[in-house]
Order: structure tokens, then sequence, then C-alpha cells
């Protein structure tokens, strides 16, 4: 029997070329693919919010709007309840809490995505060096990078706000350099396995230069559980700013941020203002949208990721 | 070899904590102000705050510096804070430490001991019925927790157990001498809190490291010779996951003891998260260093015994390449 198992996966093995590259079919999930449509739905505002923003997102909002057609009093304009000329309300100052979520998304999402970038910037490089460097190069980069580790995110970025301020490039470097830290073990671990395998040893017997090997070789082998990961750290990433801003520390006013959204409008919960319950909604879908999409992929790699995750 | 292992690691928790002292020394540095002249406030000329900066070593180069405090610290003083005080005086840092510990020290041991069994046997129960509703239920519910903001979780219960049932306190507000009921009813709100950031992480690990050891050749052949899924999953699969799970443990204790700056600061409780913060907008740095370096020193300890757990369960590790 087993001899008829073998002959089969013999014979669809070279339905293709020999050395062509595994075909990599990622089928979503229902999850995953709503997911998908969330991203891109918050990707278009992104780019367009701003433009189709009813009013400006610094703008407190004239009390005539509210004025009830008749009556002369005028009334608050903080919390207001969704209406026509507010389609999710006010938030506590008066200002209209749509404009607000779509100037915030370039923002919130605009911040965590070059901070991301950032930090794979750094980790990747220091990462791979380490990997295919000297032992003693890898020795004194991991012994930092534990040292970053150590040290608990917030506290780091709290001492380093405090003593440098708060301004928008200075939070995308300092995040950056903090999560730089977790993509730095995962970068050289996929290296060091790449590193030892047959075909990189059979490039060096070639020949090859160690810009070729890092180039051919194990870049293109470790995209893809990086490019996972790199899910899973935009969603810490959003996470930990909107958790800075939430703390006074992140974006500062009158700039829109989600996090900072919520943290504003925080006392309107109980006159039932849904001003901070939309920012939060808006941080959720997508935080849950992006690791759906990464649970789907990594269910797909076989775990193998899951298994890097805990290790 | 396995002594040899136990002392590696040993050797590298203490170059990390070297490293991570240095850095703490350079950061608070950093921050803005002079110390001498914050402590004399209004009768600060420049003669006494010269003098002061002499008494208090900070005329001497940083890296002298550094050497005292780091003596200092190996010996167990921490030092004395230096803001906020009036004139010279100041109070030392371990006694100020001391409730503030206790504080975060009962929360997190209340949170451990809730969360961890609760956890386990969710991540369990999911990973016995893979593929079912029940299953699918854990999976995405954890999915949606680890993904929203800590403070969503809180301000979620604040609105439900304070506001619309009025049964909670929104704020820790600890006389000190509480007992029974009044302080669960006061700690209620951060240990749930707690509980269901930290619970929701340890589930999706246990069922991840539980679902990938029983994809492995030896559970197979369990399967294979007919030994009830039950009997695997307890006897093959857990005892096979324990160091993994552990390190999933120690982990998230890590993170509890860093990671409650936002839980400490929403409900006001008086740990050791929030008076780090009180010390970093203070301009406090002797506090700021000493906070820091307990956080850091339990990270690197609770690191240790992870690491040590997956070396005594896993004898293969026991001989490093």
């Amino acid at each position: 029997m087993s001899d008829i198992t073998q002959s089969n996966s013999q014979t669809t093995q070279f339905d293709e070329l020999p050395d062509a590259p595994p075909k990599r079919k990622i089928k979503l999930s229902w999850a995953g693919k709503t997911g998908v449509v969330v991203l891109i739905f918050w990707a278009i505002i992104v780019a367009i919010g701003p433009m189709i923003a009813p009013y400006y997102e610094g703008d407190i909002l004239d009390e005539e709007l509210f004025m009830v057609p008749g009556g002369d009093e005028y009334p608050d304009t903080d919390f207001q309840p969704p209406s026509k000329i507010v389609y999710l309300g006010t938030d506590y100052l008066g200002r209209d809490t749509l404009s607000r979520i779509l100037y915030g998304a370039r923002t919130t999402i605009g911040i965590s995505f070059i901070a991301t970038l950032w930090a794979y910037a750094i980790g990747v490089t220091l990462g791979i060096a380490a990997a295919v460097g000297s032992k003693l190069l890898d020795m004194t980069l991991s012994r930092l990078n534990d040292a970053v580790l150590a040290i608990p995110s917030l506290m780091l970025a709290l001492v380093m706000i405090a003593a440098l301020g708060s301004t928008i490039p200075l939070l995308i470097l300092l995040t950056g350099i903090i999560y730089a830290a977790s993509v730095f073990r995962i970068a050289r671990s996929l290296g060091q396995e790449v590193m030892v395998s047959d075909f990189v040893e059979a490039a060096r017997v070639r020949g090859e230069g160690l810009w070729w090997i890092i180039t051919r070789e194990i870049l293109p082998n470790i995209a893809m559980p990086l490019a996972t990961d790199f899910g899973l750290r935009f969603v810490w990433i959003i996470l930990f700013i909107s958790a800075l801003s939430f703390l006074g520390l992140g974006v500062q006013p009158p700039m829109s941020d989600w996090g900072s959204m919520v943290k504003e409008n925080l006392p309107g919960l109980i006159y039932g203002s849904i001003a901070p319950i939309v920012p939060s909604l808006a941080i959720a879908t997508l935080t849950i949208s992006v690791n759906m999409i990464v649970d789907d992929i990594s269910a797909h790699s076989g775990g193998k990721l899951a298994k890097r995750m805990i290790s | 070899m396995l002594w040899r292992a136990v002392v590696g690691r040993i050797g590298i928790s203490i170059v990390t904590l070297w490293v991570v002292s240095l850095m703490i020394f350079g950061m608070t540095n950093l921050l803005p102000g002079d110390i001498a002249q914050i402590m004399l406030g209004q009768m600060a000329t420049p003669e006494n705050t010269a003098a002061l900066r002499e008494k208090l070593g900070l005329d001497k180069p940083a890296h002298i510096q550094y050497l005292v405090w780091l003596g200092n610290v190996a010996m167990g003083d921490l030092g004395i804070s230096k803001a906020g005080l009036g004139a010279g005086l100041g109070t030392p840092i371990v006694e100020m430490l001391g409730p503030r510990a206790f504080n975060t020290l009962r929360l997190t041991v209340w949170v451990s001991v809730i969360a961890i069994p609760v956890s386990l046997a969710i991540g369990l129960i999911a990973a016995m019925h893979p593929g079912t509703r029940l299953d699918r239920t854990v999976t995405f519910s954890t999915l949606s927790l680890i993904s929203v903001p800590d403070f969503l979780v809180a301000t979620f219960l604040v609105l439900i157990f304070a506001v619309y049932l009025g049964w909670l306190p929104s704020i820790v507000f600890l006389r000190g001498g509480e007992s029974g009921w009044l302080l669960i009813k006061t700690l209620a709100m951060p240990i749930l809190t707690l509980v269901i950031v930290v619970s929701a992480q340890i589930i999706r690990m246990t069922r991840a490291t539980v679902l990938n050891v029983m994809s492995s050749p030896y559970i197979e052949m369990a399967i294979l010779k007919g030994v009830p899924r039950r009997k695997i999953i307890l006897r093959h699969a857990l005892l096979n996951a324990i160091g993994p799970i552990v390190n999933v443990i120690a982990l998230n204790l890590a993170w509890l003891v860093g990671g409650v700056v936002v839980v400490e600061t929403i409900f006001a409780y008086p740990g050791l998260a929030k008076l780090m913060i009180e010390a970093v907008l203070l301009r406090d740095p002797p506090l700021v260093q000493a906070c820091a370096m307990i956080f850091c020193t339990v990270y690197v300890v609770l690191i240790f015994i992870a690491d040590m757990a997956s070396i005594l369960s896993n004898p293969r590790l026991r001989h490093p390449k």
C-alpha cells in the first residue's frame, strides 16, 4: 500500500519542473475574507478620509446647527446623539465624531504602519546580521536585544517621552525601536534555520558570496513567515500607540487619533453617549480583522508560526 | 550537563540585567531638569545648588555616577527619592516601594490564581474538541479579546458594573486595613480586567501548544493503537506540552507586572507601575531607576524560570548544541 501512495506522490510532484518554487495557495475562510474586506475598507478611509469628512477634525460645531426649528434655545453641542447633521454624534467639545474618526484613521493607522515598517527595517537587518555574522556579533546583539525586551515597553516609552517630549516622529522612532526587538528574535531564529540548510551549504560550496546568499536564499525563504508576523506586530503597535494616547502621551490634541478619542470621551459613557464607543469599535474592527487574516494564513502554513510564537 | 545549562542561563540572565542597568541609567539621565534645583525649589541659589550637587555626587562624570549607583543597588540600597520633598531630606526609596510592591503583588497573585487554572482548562477543552462549535467560539472570542486594547476591556467593565449595575466602585481607593468583602469589592474591577486580558493569551497558547503536540508521530501511534482521545490528551499530549505552557504562563506573568500600567492608571490603583509613572512625571530619576530595575529583574527571573521549565520538561534541550 505504501508503494502505491509513494508512486502517486511521485507523479504529482513532477507535474511541474522539479526546481520550480512550490505554489503557495492561501485559501481564506469566511473569517479571513471578512478580515480582508474590513482591511480594504480602512485602507480606503486612510486614503480619502479627510476628503469625505463633513467637517474639519478640530472644528467645534456651531450651536445653530442643532437648533430645533421654531425654538429659540441654544442647545449644548457636546455629546450630541447621532442625527442627520452629525451621523455619529459629537464628542465632549462638540466636534463631529465621524469627521474625527475619518481624520484619525490616517493618524492611527499611518503612524502604526510606518512604525511597523521601521521596526522591520531594524529588526530584520540586525536579525539576519546576527544569523549570518560571527558568534561575537550574534552574542552582542542578542544580549542587547534581551535587555530591550526585559524593559516593559510602555515604561520605556514613558521615560523616553518624558525626556524628549511627545512628537509624532519621536513616537514612530521609539515604537519602531521597541518593537524591533521582537522582530529581531524572529528574524534571527528564521535566518539561523535557513543558514544550516543544505541548499545554503550548496550555495557556499559553489562559491556564492554572503550577500548573494542573504538576498537569494535567506530572504525569500523567511519572507512568508515574516509577512504573517508583520500582521501580528502591526496589531500590537496599533494597540501600543492607542494605549500611549490613552495615557495622554501619544498623539497630542487637536489632532485626532482613535486612542485619545476613547480617553477624551470616557466621561460621556455616563450620559449614554456613543462618542467613546465609536473609536473603540474602529480600533477593534481593524485589529480583529488583521488577526483573523493572520490566523487563517498561519493555520494553512501548518501551524509553524504558532509554534514560533510560543517559543 | 544539566548543571552546565543552568549555570549558562544564570550567566545570560546576569549579563542581561547588567545591560538593562546601563540602559536604564542612560535613559533616566535624559530626563530634563536639574535635580538639585528641583529639590531646593525657591531656595535655590547658585552656591547652595552647587553644594547640593556635590553632596549628591551629581558633579561627578556620568560613568562614576553609574558605578556608584550600580554598587549601591547591588548592595540593596536603592537610594533616596529626590523630588517633591522639599530641601534635602527625601524618603529612602525602599520605604516607598514597600506598600506599592505589596499592592502590585497582591493584584498579580490574585490574577494568576484565578486566570491560570481557568484558562488552562478552557484551552485544554478547546484542544480536545478541535473544529467544534465550542472550539470556534473559544478561538474567536479570545482572538477578539487579544485584539482590543486593554483599556477598552476596562472601560466596558466600568460601564457594565459601575455605571449600569452600580455594583462595584469605578476606582480603587485603598485606605489600608480593608478586609473580607470590602476588599474583594474594591479589587474586583482591576482583577477582572487583568484576568480577562491574560486568560485570552494563555487560552490561545495552551490550545495551540496542545494541538501542536497532537500532530506529532507518537500521538499518531497512540491513536492508531486505539487509546481513547481523552486519555491521549491527558497522558501524552499534556505532559509534553507542559514546558511550552509554563513558558507562556511565565511570559504572561512578566507582562502582568509591567503591563499593568494602563490598568493601574484607569483604576487609580496604588501599585508599582503607577508609582513609576508618578516618578517620571515628578522628574525623580532615582525612583524611576529603582522601579525600572525591579520590573526588569522580575522579568528576567520569570524568563529564567520559563527556560528552566522547558529544559526540565524536554530532555533534548539539556544538551545545548
